[in-house]
């Protein structure tokens, strides 16, 4: 699938007007028939971009199992906020059991419907940052691996936030956590650490891995429709700014999210059985600042004078994104 | 169709009667041999459109049942020791969703050091986790509990753990006989859950719960246990019924008619040790035996019952509280608080040392004729545990216990007493 961006030009920007679009390609969540299977009630932070990317995934995940959809949860932000008893956000059917154990809880979902030959019904696992690259990582090798039928969405706020903003395996070089101060001679988390889960993915072979980002939800939601219906191990993970841990203001998400991607640093792809098969273009390459100086986590950055060594290396590894990928359309695309 | 069989076989027939359909597995000794043959059977179709999956560890086995449970499929899986152990988290969320999955447990001992033989560590780490724990005695009892045990499990909403000793039950031939597939058809109904993940019905499973529901939340969780107590000898004689045997059950009393002293001890020990009753009662001691079968829920009522008469109950143990001594013997304890009876902790076979049945009948006469230290630790080397000892008085740097040990003792199998 080719994702083309479609610019509006009456607002400059690449918001969605579904006004403007034809009816099949109109956003599920401007939907009258959406099925709001994350209901609002639930005890999110304001400006979170998990919960966003778990409506819009979901949604649309359930636009295209045509309702036949059961849900895992690992333990996390999105589990908390989303399950106060008798408070359920969830419309859909949904199982928490434990932090490390998603993937494999929902290859057991896939399992039990294939012995029960309920070919109809798709499942999907979700998880946060440390339930995906870190503590469940095991499990969810296994079930790439084994290429179970499960969609698996990994909303990465590059943190462990739910316990109060401590690093995991997904957070970016430099920045500061509460376990990655930002204190002595190298402050924040040090560089050259850390996994990039969606080639990890994709090195299992399985027939679907994306990127996606609450800055491009049309996008999200074309990739969730896409990955639902497909058999076999699939994963999608999706950018989520988290106002809190990133020490960004709430109303930023989107902006703070765009910016990752349009400078790089969280690029837009997909890939399948290995091979990337389409990537969303970068128009105009972004400096890595732009991105930095919103979030607060990055502060110890910009002081007096700012560390330009680490605001390079952070740029470098946008640029080495962009190279691999092929994002700007004044390269010549690779692969 | 009664024939001999390795005990492993037995089980993993006894689990395919009962129509599973989801099993997940990982290998790990003395399990192994279940599973292999669960795998061969699933991939030759003989067990309907069961799902096996190779998964990369027992926590995710565990996790796999899990799901497969709460989508309302009947779940299976076999592990052991540090098995167990790796899906610990697992198997308290089990217990806590109410999933009735049924898991072998074929008992080895823990790390470190390392061993793969035979005691009772691993069920006893697990013991509080929620799960219904049945000791089995012989291969034929082993096969007949996974029967009961999908039932118990399922009319429960809980889950069951059939305890089997390691290499003594799982890889001994025994002559078995299995029951028929009518036979259990018609004591095992098609799983009927309390609730399942139903995109027709959607509903939310394993929510927060605080302060304000958790204990009562808790107190039910104890509360089916005790309704086992009740539901095991029921579901006992309903297999004996239908099926001739009198397997399981919450404890089994052996001669103790008059006894003035009773030995009580979970699993195949108790061959062993009925032997030793008898070569006792010939020579006139007036001893007898209770094995406990049940021992979540610990059936404190039914072995006061067994045993009040006794003037001693001597419990034999394959395990360890290390800083403590007896876990059986602290139970039995409680369950006889109150009677004069004198109750000695006597911890034996730890790693797979052997039990044997003149160790038994000299611990016993000890026992009765000059009573035994708490705890008594059966045939143990206390020449190479003294000189360890001394090693570590006389020098700091004294190197690592398990190979200093190792060392004086010599080549395994030299001498087996």
């Amino acid at each position: 699938m080719v994702t083309q961006r479609i610019k509006f030009y009456q607002t400059g920007t690449f918001t969605v007007g579904n006004r403007l679009l034809d009816e099949a390609s109109r956003t599920v969540q401007s939907r009258m028939d959406r099925t709001n299977s994350l209901d609002s009630g639930h005890r999110a932070c304001q400006g979170c971009g998990e919960a966003l990317g778990a409506r819009y995934a979901l949604d649309a995940a359930m636009r295209a199992a045509q309702n036949q959809l059961v849900a895992v949860n690992a333990t996390g932000c999105l589990e908390v906020f989303s399950s106060p008893y008798p408070e359920s956000a969830w419309r859909i059917p949904w199982l928490h059991s434990l932090f490390g154990n998603a993937p494999a809880v929902a290859s057991g979902v896939a399992a039990a419907l294939r012995a029960k030959g309920r070919t109809d019904i798709r499942v999907i696992a979700q998880g946060g940052d440390g339930a995906t690259v870190d503590i469940g990582f095991g499990c969810l090798s296994g079930m790439f691996e084994r290429n179970d039928d499960v969609l698996y969405i990994c909303y990465d706020n590059e943190a462990y936030m739910n316990t109060g903003v401590q690093r995991s395996g997904s957070t970016p070089p430099h920045a500061w956590t509460n376990t990655t101060q930002a204190v002595g001679p190298s402050p924040g988390n040090p560089p050259g650490v850390g996994k990039n889960l969606p080639r990890l993915a994709m090195a299992h072979g399985i027939p679907y891995v994306a990127t996606a980002s609450v800055a491009d939800l049309h996008d999200l939601e074309a990739k969730v429709m896409k990955a639902t219906p497909l058999r076999g191990a699939r994963y999608i993970h999706i950018h989520v700014p988290c106002p809190l841990g990133w020490k960004a203001d709430p109303a930023h998400t989107i902006k703070v999210a765009r910016l990752a991607v349009e400078s790089g640093l969280f690029p837009l792809f997909e890939a399948e059985y290995g091979q990337v098969t389409s990537r969303t273009p970068i128009r105009k390459q972004v400096p890595v600042e732009r991105y930095l100086e919103l979030q607060g986590r990055f502060a110890h950055l910009f002081g007096d004078p700012p560390n330009r060594e680490a605001i390079a290396s952070i740029q470098a590894i946008a640029d080495a994104n962009i190279q691999f990928f092929g994002l700007c359309e004044s390269q010549k695309v690779s692969s | 169709m009664r024939y001999q069989r390795e005990g492993s076989q037995a089980i993993a027939q006894a689990v395919a009667l009962c129509r599973p359909e989801v099993m997940a597995c990982y290998p790990i000794s003395p399990q192994t041999h279940i599973v292999e043959a669960l795998s061969r059977m699933v991939k030759a179709g003989e067990i309907g459109s069961c799902q096996f999956l190779n998964v990369e560890s027992e926590f995710a086995a565990l996790s796999v049942l899990i799901g497969a449970s709460a989508m309302g499929a009947r779940a299976y899986t076999a592990t052991t020791s540090q098995g167990l152990l790796f899906m610990a988290e697992a198997v308290y969320n089990a217990a806590g969703l109410g999933l009735p999955i049924v898991m072998t447990i074929a008992n080895r001992a823990l790390s470190a050091p390392i061993n793969i033989w035979n005691d009772h560590s691993d069920s006893m780490a697990l013991r509080d986790a929620g799960w219904i724990q049945l000791f089995a005695e012989d291969g034929q009892e082993a096969a007949d509990l996974h029967i009961q045990a999908f039932r118990l499990a399922e009319e429960l909403s809980c889950p069951v753990m059939v305890c089997v000793d390691g290499y003594i039950l799982t890889h001994a031939y025994e002559p078995v006989d299995l029951p028929s597939q009518t036979e259990v058809d018609a004591y095992l109904p098609p799983y009927e859950p309390v609730f399942v993940l139903d995109p027709a019905d959607p509903i939310s499973i394993g929510a927060m719960v605080g302060p304000e529901a958790y204990p009562e939340v808790r107190y039910l969780a104890h509360h089916k246990h005790l309704r086992a107590l009740d539901m095991i000898p029921r579901l006992q004689q309903e297999f004996a019924t239908s099926i001739g045997r009198t397997s399981g059950g919450l404890l089994h009393s052996y001669r103790t008619e008059e006894a003035h002293t009773i030995v009580v001890a979970l699993g195949s020990v108790n061959g062993t040790i009925k032997e030793a009753v008898d070569e006792l009662r010939a020579e006139g001691m007036a001893v007898g035996a209770v094995k406990l079968c049940a021992y979540r829920p610990f059936p404190s009522q039914a072995l006061r019952h067994a045993v009040e008469q006794a003037e001693r109950v001597i419990v034999v143990e394959k395990d360890l509280s290390v800083g403590k001594g007896g876990i059986v013997s602290s139970e039995v304890k409680m369950a006889l608080h109150g009677l004069p009876t004198v109750v000695d902790t006597v911890i034996a076979g730890l790693g797979g040392r052997a039990i044997t049945q003149a160790s038994l009948v000299r611990m016993i006469k000890a026992a009765c004729e000059e009573g035994l230290e708490e705890p008594h630790f059966l045939d143990l080397n206390w020449e190479v545990v003294n000189n360890e000892l001394a090693r570590q008085q006389e020098t700091r740097r004294s190197g690592s216990t398990p190979e200093n040990v190792l060392r004086e003792v010599g080549p395994f199998g030299v001498r087996v007493q």
